[in-house]
């Protein structure tokens, strides 16, 4: 490994902590690459479609590990395979739409070399030649070349996939509390109401961290702390994988309790609004469809999936990252395939919360380019990590950064820092 | 449908986006009414959600409270180009239904000034009490799927 000319060999991480992490890991090209090579092409599992995506044989999708392309496609059998979109003649991408059916085989544009659902190659155009001159030599062995396979998994309607094959079976991976959160939410098939993707001007990292630091949601979002759809002095807390990498946060709905709080106007925090009104109070219409008064769950899976329940406003956000200072954030909103028309309705309703243009969510849009801008000369600094303490269990509070600090313990783990 | 009072129908209500005049825009739809951004792509599948999404005249007011007190974004305005209305025909309600495409250029804080989005305006229009054009329905469906950064401000 080449480390010479990056700046973690002059800057490098403050000995076995946690709680500073330093500027250069959002900005080094090079540290970029290890993390494609290490995370992404690494040990972890990463979300590529949801199973109502790809409902029959042939449906596929195309989508992002890291910078890898690669294809998600149901076979004949039912089974779901993933491969790299990369054809193994020359390289052309396979598949360039988003989604398709393919009956049984994909073809590449470029020279008409096709796959089988599996991603084996199977046919190339003109391989004897024409008239017995040209074509491909005789010894050519078809098996030996294809694209690179991932193997996959599917959890409660997620399908993941990993190009390593020490990755551990996902339940090992996620771990069992995490899991269990998970299966909470998706305890029933799903059927997507739609797909937005949001271009963040930051490394990929800063929005992760922001997805787990259960710190800032009430300060940052007015629209969270005036509404009481999570404060922190509400019940809730958040659970961390023991490797650190998935985290669980939550919020317990006791509004009634918790009105009665003076603690975000004592510390004169600018969300405490309290002439703030909704006009149409509908938005905020919740229903505890759950059944166990937990309003808003959010949930990561390491590196880069993000499963999330605002009241009834479900979806799962892919985090792609698009070079050391970019990412695309993918969001796809879902419901039940048994919803009535009005839970319909509300979800639609209460996806105004999310998104792009989400009252909370848009915040995080801007927050991490703000950090990305602010840290611009400094790459020989740290940042603090240390409400709650120094370590990354589990904790009945979310005045903490306990899942942030897992985050890193679980980076450095695969990174080999 | 008069295709000029739909030319001035757009052309007022970009105006008031463009100077900042937000809490006008509510004013340009009926009481009960839908305001929805979404994509092509969400239409061309079938899947209903928005990015925005306003099912009464009243979420469209929270949508502008929301900008004017809680939500926090840099300075930033938008410059919309409207093209012309092509009335599509009349719905069942009375409604005209009008298509019209638009670009719309954010400038930042910084000075960038930059496309942010195009597409075009599904609108079903009606006059109200006092005889002025409104919108019962505008369902602004943006030609990409990608948005840089946030979407604060109405399209």
């Amino acid at each position: 490994m080449d480390i010479a000319h990056d700046s973690r060999t002059t800057n490098p991480w403050p000995e076995n902590s946690v709680t500073r992490v330093p500027y250069w890991v959002y900005q080094d090209e090079d540290n970029y690459k290890r993390e494609l090579n290490r995370l992404f092409e690494g040990a972890s599992w990463h979300f590529v479609c949801l199973e109502a995506e790809i409902p029959n044989k042939g449906d596929y999708r195309t989508n992002f590990v890291g910078a890898l392309p690669v294809i998600v496609v149901r076979d004949a059998d039912g089974a779901i395979n993933c491969f790299e979109n990369r054809c193994a003649h020359r390289g052309a991408l396979i598949a360039f739409d988003d989604a398709g059916n393919v009956e049984n085989n994909f073809k590449c544009i470029y020279h008409a070399w096709s796959y089988d659902l599996c991603g084996n190659l199977r046919g190339i155009a003109f391989e004897r030649g024409i008239n017995g001159v040209g074509g491909m030599p005789k010894d050519f062995k078809r098996e030996t070349f294809a694209p690179r396979k991932l193997r996959t998994t599917t959890l409660c309607g997620l399908v993941f996939a990993t190009l390593s094959p020490d990755t551990p079976p996902i339940e090992d991976f996620i771990g069992a509390e995490v899991l269990g959160r998970i299966r909470r939410v998706l305890n029933r098939p799903i059927k997507v109401m739609g797909r937005f993707t949001q271009a963040l001007p930051n490394n990929w990292k800063l929005y992760v961290e922001n997805v787990k630091d259960t710190y800032h949601a009430s300060l940052l979002h007015l629209f969270f702390g005036t509404f009481r759809i999570t404060r922190l002095t509400q019940g809730g807390g958040v659970l961390v994988s023991p490797d650190g990498g998935s985290h669980s946060s939550y919020t317990i709905d006791n509004k009634a309790s918790d009105a009665q709080s003076t603690a975000y106007r004592d510390q004169g925090i600018r969300t405490e609004k309290q002439d703030y009104k909704l006009a149409d109070p509908r938005l905020l219409d919740t229903v505890d469809e759950f059944k166990d008064g937990i309003q808003l769950q959010i949930l990561s899976v390491f590196p880069s999936f993000i499963l999330q329940q605002i009241h009834n406003c479900l979806a799962v956000r892919q985090v792609v990252p698009r070079g050391v200072d970019a990412m695309d954030l993918k969001w796809t909103y879902f419901g039940f395939a048994d919803d009535p028309p009005e839970m319909t309705q509300r979800r639609l309703r209460q996806q105004n919360l999310v998104g792009p243009a989400g009252f909370v969510s848009m915040e995080d849009g801007c927050v991490g380019g703000f950090v990305q801008r602010g840290i611009a000369a400094a790459g020989d600094q740290v940042s603090a990590i240390e409400m709650g303490g120094p370590t990354t269990e589990s904790q009945a509070t979310r005045a903490t950064e306990a899942s942030v600090r897992g985050f890193w313990k679980a980076y450095r783990q695969h990174m080999g820092y | 449908m008069d295709l000029t009072r739909l030319v001035e129908l757009n052309a007022a209500y970009a105006r008031a986006i463009d100077n900042e005049q937000y809490e006008d825009w509510p004013g340009f739809f009926l009481e009960s009414c839908l305001y929805k951004v979404t994509t092509a792509e969400n239409v061309a599948k079938g899947l209903e959600a928005g990015l925005i999404y306003a099912d009464s005249r009243a979420m469209l007011q929270d949508r502008i409270s929301a900008l004017r007190q809680a939500n926090i974004y840099e300075r930033q305005r938008y410059r919309h180009i409207v093209g012309l209305p092509t009335v599509l025909g009349t719905s069942d309600g009375g409604a005209a239904e009008v298509e019209t495409p638009f670009l719309i250029v954010r400038i930042m804080r910084d000075g960038r000034m930059e496309v942010f989005a195009t597409g075009c305006y599904r609108d079903k229009v009606k006059a109200n009490g006092d005889g002025h054009l409104r919108f019962v329905e505008r369902i602004v469906v943006c030609d990409g799927s990608r948005f840089d950064t946030l979407v604060a401000i109405p399209f």
